[in-house]
């Protein structure tokens, strides 16, 4: 077990401050992610996939400390990272990398190339001399399918899916085990993002990397994972083998979900919404499950109790009352 | 065969940019039936939005320029109509609906200001009349309790609900012809769904013909009739839907559909197009998809391919069905 994720909370306080107090606003509370739990095992892939505003980039954050969660664990290889002290944090950091969506904003572009590989190694002291990073650089570039050329470049020199690969090989450039991508092909074309999705594979096997995949596009998700977790609204409804969730999806959500996907194929249903309804809010939620109001099997216990996550088999797990 | 509502002729627009010149569309020619939808499905920067805003004769000049061809909707030449005709034309007979509903709309009115502008324009209703028609629309494109709703401003709703009042504002004249570039593009795939519902139910119900731009061959494979696929400003292939996805006849279209992975099976890689698009600045010569194309020829560098008919009602420009 690489990563094992335990009642996993941040909620964010509206209206906090003392000018909305002054005017009597009602402090509210945000539940961006709310008690979740999941595991990566080592050298899997687990997919993270709902709407915006469900959570998933929260999570992100959460795991990577870059805010602090209201409650819950983060344990990598068992040692809970919240209990780190600063330094250890910064050292831990290392093995936890990132790749962002937009790599038009998450690249300096007052830096060359070289520097911005270069200096994940030189803060965390993996290669000593400046010809050793130079190697290491011209070798990670080769890896992630630039050319040595590229070395002494700027960001804006290069294309969108060009720049991907920059952020990739960023987040290689310190050996890390874990890699989050939040959303790192949904800002490309599709045919440059199967040359994108073609390497985060060919980097999994060379290096035995372990994904936090995170994505709104179920095909991408289920090419990438080799196990999913379909969040709403903060909670996680349903975990399971990526084939078993997409073959025969058990919470009504993850049902509904698949069923909008327009499939690049005439011969397909058309896409469908069965649900009721726009997304609930996070924010004050009521008790009960989050898709009441919205669901078509909903009974009364729904709307009371809030269903938890609980094993079918197979390796799958549900939150719903009515399965 | 229904009649065509619009006809496109070698249309070629190009920028003048002080880094040089641009040519964002090139020979693009297609027809739309009355009552037919039209998919112009293509990457980003392949010319799609650039030939609907040409349409619209919304090309800002300079730095734009519609250098060649004809726009010729319902017989007559957009191109060549003055500036009250074109006011005259828009939102009355061709209306648009945007992909970003909080940038097209207005924030400082409410919607039922933005839309009897609209109505009282195009059509001289009275104020009165026409707050009961944005009611009537806000209804009909299932915004629930539309007589709250009418005084409310774009910022107080969702993503598709603002894309639903969109939708009704280019409803509102009653247009015979409906451009929606990428309208579900910045929408949740259960959002899109009920989006794309609509649209097809209401150009079924009122009889319209459809321009539907987007990038996703998904959302196309469900609501048009008929694609044109636009690489590099070009039109590369064009045919029935089913044809097209069926079997594809230029080498970009079929590179796009292996390219997307798919819902129902798991492959451990997918085969994309290799290389990335060319720069529209400094276009390779021949064929645009050359440097990237995996049947490239001699003659596809030197020489552009024709928009042929290589089957009946498909064309394709490519150097392979030149062949013998």
């Amino acid at each position: 077990m690489l990563l094992e994720v335990r009642g996993l909370t941040k909620h964010f306080r509206l209206n906090g401050d003392i000018y909305s107090k002054i005017a009597g606003e009602k402090t509210q509370l945000l539940k961006a992610v709310d008690g979740i739990d999941f595991h990566i095992r080592k050298g899997e892939t687990l997919g993270l996939v709902g709407e915006s505003g469900c959570g998933k980039s929260t999570t992100a954050r959460l795991v990577t400390r870059l805010i602090e969660p209201t409650a819950g664990e983060v344990r990598l290889k068992d040692e809970d990272l919240l209990a780190f002290s600063s330094k250890r944090m910064k050292e831990t950091r290392k093995d936890i990398q990132l790749v962002f969506q937009d790599p038009y904003s998450s690249l300096n572009p007052r830096k060359t190339i070289m520097h911005i590989l270069s200096r994940p190694m030189e803060i965390h002291g993996l290669a000593r001399t400046w010809a050793e990073r130079r190697e290491k650089v011209l070798d990670l570039l080769q890896r992630v399918g630039l050319s040595a050329e590229h070395i002494d470049r700027y960001p804006h020199e290069f294309s969108g899916g060009q720049r991907q690969r920059i952020a990739i090989a960023r987040a290689l450039s310190v050996d890390p085990e874990l890699v989050i991508g939040d959303e790192p092909v949904s800002a490309l074309d599709v045919s440059i993002q199967a040359q994108i999705l073609n390497l985060f594979r060919d980097l999994q096997e060379e290096f035995g990397l372990t994904y936090l995949f995170i994505a709104h596009d179920l095909s991408v998700i289920r090419h990438i994972s080799d196990r999913v977790a379909v969040m709403y609204v903060g909670k996680i409804v349903e975990t399971g083998p990526a084939a078993a969730l997409f073959e025969n999806p058990l919470h009504p959500y993850t049902k509904a979900l698949l069923a909008a996907v327009p499939e690049a194929d005439p011969g397909k249903a058309p896409p469908k919404l069965t649900l009721k309804g726009e997304v609930s809010t996070p924010i004050d939620p009521p008790p009960g499950c989050r898709l009441c109001g919205r669901c078509p099997r909903e009974t009364a216990i729904c709307a009371q109790i809030e269903p938890p996550l609980v094993d079918v088999g197979g390796d799958r797990q549900v939150a719903c009352h009515n399965l | 065969m229904a009649e065509t509502v619009l006809e496109l002729d070698d249309l070629t627009v190009r920028f003048r940019l002080r880094r040089g010149d641009l040519t964002a569309v090139d020979g693009v020619s297609f027809s739309i039936a009355r009552g037919e939808t039209f998919g112009l499905v293509g990457e980003s920067g392949s010319g799609k939005s650039v030939t609907a805003r040409a349409i619209m004769r919304l090309i800002p000049d300079p730095p734009g320029e519609i250098q060649r061809g004809r726009i010729l909707f319902e017989g007559n030449n957009v191109l060549e109509r003055s500036d009250a005709e074109m006011r005259a034309l828009r939102g009355r007979h061709i209306a648009m609906v945007f992909q970003e509903p909080m940038s097209a709309l207005n924030p400082v009115f409410t919607v039922c200001e933005q839309i009897s502008d609209a109505l009282r324009t195009n059509l001289g209703v009275t104020k009165k009349e026409a707050r009961e028609r944005v009611i009537e629309l806000l209804a009909l494109v299932g915004i629930p309790s539309p007589q709250q709703r009418v005084d409310s401003y774009v910022h107080e709703f969702s993503g598709g609900m603002r894309q639903r009042v969109m939708l009704a504002m280019a409803l509102s004249c009653n247009p015979g012809f409906l451009i929606a570039d990428e309208p579900t593009t910045a929408l949740d795939v259960t959002i899109q769904a009920t989006i794309l519902e609509l649209i097809t139910s209401m150009i079924n119900r009122l009889g319209m013909s459809l321009l539907f731009i987007t990038h996703n061959l998904g959302v196309v494979a469900h609501s048009c009739d008929t694609i044109g696929v636009m690489y590099a400003s070009h039109m590369v292939e064009r045919g029935k839907t089913r044809d097209i996805f069926a079997n594809p006849q230029h080498p970009y279209t079929v590179g796009l559909l292996n390219s997307i992975p798919r819902l129902d099976t798991q492959s451990k890689y997918l085969t994309p197009i290799q290389g990335s698009v060319c720069s529209m600045m400094d276009p390779p010569a021949g064929c645009k998809f050359h440097p990237r194309c995996t049947h490239a020829m001699d003659i596809c560098r030197q020489k552009s391919p024709e928009f042929r008919e290589v089957a009946p009602g498909h064309f394709a420009a490519c150097h392979l069905h030149n062949r013998g």
